[in-house]
């Protein structure tokens, strides 16, 4: 499978149509068309048809589409899930409140029965768990583990604080075990993994700073709630110049130790052994995929 | 499918549209546009095909668009006849 | 007979006389020493030592001046959505039953909308302006002048006037401030608007000046945007109009997130034109996206450490703020944008006030466009051969202005046009536009935020632009996709009748307003 980028996820409220119709045009890797804390409570139905609609029918270029439903213990769960696959070209759920591998099931269980009856292959839809409590933070393998469906977690800041009866701080050290954990998690279960907004829309400095503490842990990525928080978080992931001058000096290096039959191949007087060199061809994939 | 009682959907947003449905003896729709009346009669026509769709023949709709595209019209009639034939115990 | 866009206009429309067809952005102006027209002389006014100019009335003003029925008279809009003058005129022209005037307005404004009750009663027999709005706008799409109005941009303007094309009877001047003589300026008064830059023109080429004022000073009034000798006779009113309502809009950045992906990448299409660098010349609209890319622009500038030679154009508080960061050394002001500039003009020695000749009439010996690097306008709509229309909105009624649209694009080295793909359900790239104003040989490049299409004439930006990481793609591609996205909505209907003409830069026609059907 083709490796695809995910650093960036924008969160677009599902009730807006100004903004859903115009969703592709930032630069996103991917979006997220929500249903849940963005909608009122009354406007539930109004934001799921609306959004089905425009899955299906408004041709998106080059972005990954995904929807975030309604918790599993909401009344509106079933049906944002069933009329947002029926509207076809969905690629995945982002599954908020996931507390356990059950939920996930459950919900897996439902994607399967919509799948058929919409006439999509079996398997296509992927499931996003947000883990966003205290217990999912403690499940957070087994969640990831939990269906073939799930190639991404990503964690809550918000409310996984509030559930810790905690506030959440700009520095966010009392989440940072937290994130530690999901990200040991995904990489486990061999996952991406993508961190909680940064709420303050206006300070470009905070987020940048974040970013590159969470890009420095292990997040392959970052949901961001407003187009201008895109670009920075992009430039953060874009490997820099000296990563990429060293990765092509480590691949050139191996290669050229393998053509000679080396045991050992060293770079610059290092000894480059699989996992450096591992490393070094992900910043190459990455910067194909850039261009 | 009959329309029995009052609903609302959307919003004066731009590329949105304010519903407002009620029921009636006959169909009667109501489009005004602080765009332009340019596609009143579009907005009409997808109107119509909607309510021929679901065997509605009897309701007083009105439509306040600002520049909403065809599916958002589309969704938001969806939304509105949905809450227009619901019982409240089935919200 | 056909033009070179293969529009069909008459060689003959009766009150108009005979029209040239548009043949390219510069043929005529390559041919035209080979015309030789001269420039018309204008009427040799004279004047006794002591005569006395200051008039107490309006109507006695006009008497004065030997208005006649059927004559032409000018006016400008610096004051744009805030003018009182013109209407005030024509209030007393009413009264004083004159009748079969042509308006020749440098453009019309909303605040100009009701002069379609004056064609109504004949007081109005002709309109020649760069725009038009509201009620008058949709008056003249509905067909209801008996005498096809004509747009002109506003270099062409001044070179009709120049050369004769258009005499001006008498010109109606709104002047901040004067003094008894007639010295004239837009800096100082209640009504202070900046720049009388298109007033320039008028007040040296009309038989007779009139200059109202709301402010008059002790002599001498200085500094002098109009001196006295081109003016005839002053009078004082309560008030030629209000300031605050110059800005159509508001001068802060647009937040509008679509307007700020376009303009980010129509900054980035600029850096890398070849025309970005030390002693780059700019001008830019003062819509949403235009001024939004100047702000990305400047910002390019700041970190390149480039410094720009001028801004040019309208000029906005916002061009003022990027002159004071020192990104550029000097600014031509034909038009204050809002109120805020008037104090700049007054006290920068490098804001310069220069006139609609100067500015960009393509038939004298140099414009200043016509050494413009850089700039970026909007477009209502813009077809797959690149021509852009602004003045006919997208119900079919003129609503727009024609400005110094075309002027610039066929001055400067890189036009860039900068629109959103759609407008609520509207494409803004179609197949072809409702009128052309800037003929698309003159545009280069057009940014909307589903991509960027550089005009395949463009050989060089094409190299220039290519593997920078912009979205670059085909203009009928564009197309394609912006259809698919608004599925085709019902476009304005129209008859044959001729409403309007748009004449080109040079005095050819380029198009024609045509009357809208208006079936719902």
């Amino acid at each position: 499978m083709k490796i695809k980028l995910r650093r960036t996820m924008l969160y677009i409220p599902g009730n807006n149509p100004g903004m859903l119709q115009v969703a592709d045009i930032f630069g996103a890797d991917s979006v997220l068309f929500d249903l849940e804390d963005s909608v009122p409570l009354s406007e539930k139905d109004a934001a799921r048809d609306l959004v089905a609609n425009m899955i299906t029918y408004r041709a998106y270029e080059n972005i990954e589409i995904t929807v975030r439903v309604n918790p599993i213990t909401t009344s509106c769960f079933k049906n944002d899930v069933k009329e947002i696959i029926a509207s076809k070209n969905l690629q995945a759920i982002r599954l908020p409140k996931t507390n356990t591998p059950e939920d996930v099931s459950k919900l897996e269980e439902l994607i399967e029965k919509c799948e058929k009856e919409n006439g999509i292959k079996i398997g296509s839809i992927n499931i996003h768990p947000m883990i966003e409590t205290a217990l999912g933070v403690e499940n957070a393998f087994s969640i990831a583990t939990a269906s073939k469906r799930v190639n991404a977690i990503t964690i809550g800041g918000q409310d996984l604080t509030a559930d810790m009866g905690i506030a959440k701080t700009k520095t966010a050290e009392e989440i940072l075990w937290a994130r530690s954990r999901i990200v040991m998690a995904a990489k486990a279960a061999k996952i991406d993994v993508l961190d909680t907004v940064f709420t303050d829309i206006n300070d470009e400095e905070g987020l940048i700073e974040e970013t590159k503490l969470i890009k420095k842990i292990g997040f392959t990525g970052k949901a961001v709630i407003n187009p201008r928080q895109i670009d920075p978080v992009h430039k953060v992931f874009m490997p820099t110049e000296k990563e990429i001058k060293w990765a092509k000096e480590v691949i050139n290096a191996y290669n050229h130790g393998l053509n000679l039959g080396k045991g050992v191949i060293a770079c610059k007087g290092k000894m480059i052994d699989p996992p450096v060199v591992k490393r070094a061809e992900k910043i190459i994939t990455i910067l194909d995929l850039l261009k | 499918m009959k329309i029995i009682k009052k609903a609302q959907c959307g919003s004066l947003e731009s590329s949105d549209l304010m519903i407002y449905i009620e029921p009636s003896d006959g169909v009667k729709i109501e489009v005004e546009s602080s765009i332009s009346q340019l596609h009143n009669k579009e907005i009409e026509y997808l109107v119509i095909e909607e309510l021929k769709a679901r065997n509605i023949d009897k309701v007083y709709i009105k439509i306040h668009d600002s520049g909403a595209m065809n599916l958002t019209i589309k969704a938001r009639l969806k939304t509105v006849l949905n809450r227009g034939i619901k019982n409240e115990d089935q919200a | 007979m056909k033009n070179k866009l293969g529009i069909d206009i008459p060689k003959f429309v009766e009150g108009l006389g005979n029209l040239k067809p548009y043949k390219g952005p510069f043929n005529r102006i390559r041919k035209v020493s080979k015309e030789e027209i001269t420039q018309v002389p204008t009427k040799i006014r004279s004047s006794l030592p002591g005569r006395k100019k200051l008039i107490n009335s309006l109507e006695k003003v006009i008497e004065l001046s030997g208005l006649k029925n059927g004559d032409t008279i000018s006016f400008h809009h610096h004051l744009r959505n805030g003018d009182h003058l013109l209407m005030k005129v024509m209030k007393t022209l009413d009264k004083m039953g004159f009748k079969d005037l042509t308006i020749f307005s440098s453009s019309l404004t909303s605040a100009h909308q009701n002069l379609y009750e004056y064609v109504e009663n004949g007081v109005i027999k002709r309109i020649f302006t760069s725009g038009l709005r509201g009620e008058l706008g949709k008056f003249v799409s509905r067909g209801k002048m008996d005498i096809p109005v004509i747009i002109r941009s506003h270099g062409g303007r001044a070179r009709a006037i120049k050369t004769g094309e258009v005499k001006i009877d008498v010109a109606f001047i709104g002047a901040p401030s004067s003094d008894k003589e007639g010295n004239l300026n837009g800096v100082r008064g209640p009504s202070a608007c900046g720049s009388l830059g298109y007033a320039m023109v008028d007040a040296k080429y009309a038989n007779c000046t009139i200059a109202i004022t709301d402010h008059l000073v002790e002599y001498p009034n200085t500094p002098i945007s109009i001196p006295q000798y081109e003016i005839d006779y002053i009078v004082k009113i309560d008030r030629i109009g209000d300031p605050d309502k110059i800005g159509s809009g508001s001068t802060r950045l647009t937040k509008n997130p679509v307007d700020l992906v376009i303009a980010e990448n129509a900054a980035k299409a600029i850096l890398y034109s070849g025309y970005f660098g030390q002693g780059m010349s700019f001008q830019t609209g003062a819509g949403g996206a235009s001024l939004a890319t100047a702000k990305y622009l400047a910002d390019i500038m700041e970190k390149k450490q480039v410094v720009g030679s001028y801004a040019i154009g309208g000029i906005s508080s916002y061009m003022i703020d990027l002159y004071k960061r020192g990104l550029f050394k000097k600014m031509f002001d034909v038009q204050s944008f809002d109120k805020g500039v008037v104090s700049s003009l007054l006290n920068n020695d490098d804001h310069i006030e220069i006139s609609a000749d100067f500015y960009a009439n393509p038939f004298n010996s140099g414009a200043i466009i016509n050494d413009l690097d850089i700039v970026v306008l909007a477009a209502y709509e813009i077809d797959t051969d690149f021509n852009v229309n602004v003045l006919v909105d997208s119900h079919g009624y003129a609503q727009g202005a024609s400005g110094g649209h075309s002027d610039t694009s066929a001055g400067a080295k890189l036009t860039v046009i900068v629109a959103p793909s759609f407008r609520a359900r509207i494409p803004t790239v179609v197949d072809k536009v409702n009128t052309i104003i800037t003929p698309g040989e003159t545009v280069d490049i057009l940014v909307t935020e589903r991509g960027i299409a550089i005009n395949p004439r463009r050989k060089d930006l094409i190299e220039n632009l290519k593997s920078k990481g912009l979205p670059i793609r085909d203009i009928h591609d564009l197309r394609k996709k912006v259809e698919l996205i608004t599925n085709n909505p019902k476009m304005a209907e129209y008859s044959d009748k001729v409403c309007g003409f748009i004449e080109y830069r040079d005095g050819t026609i380029l198009d024609t307003i045509k009357q809208v059907v208006e079936k719902y």
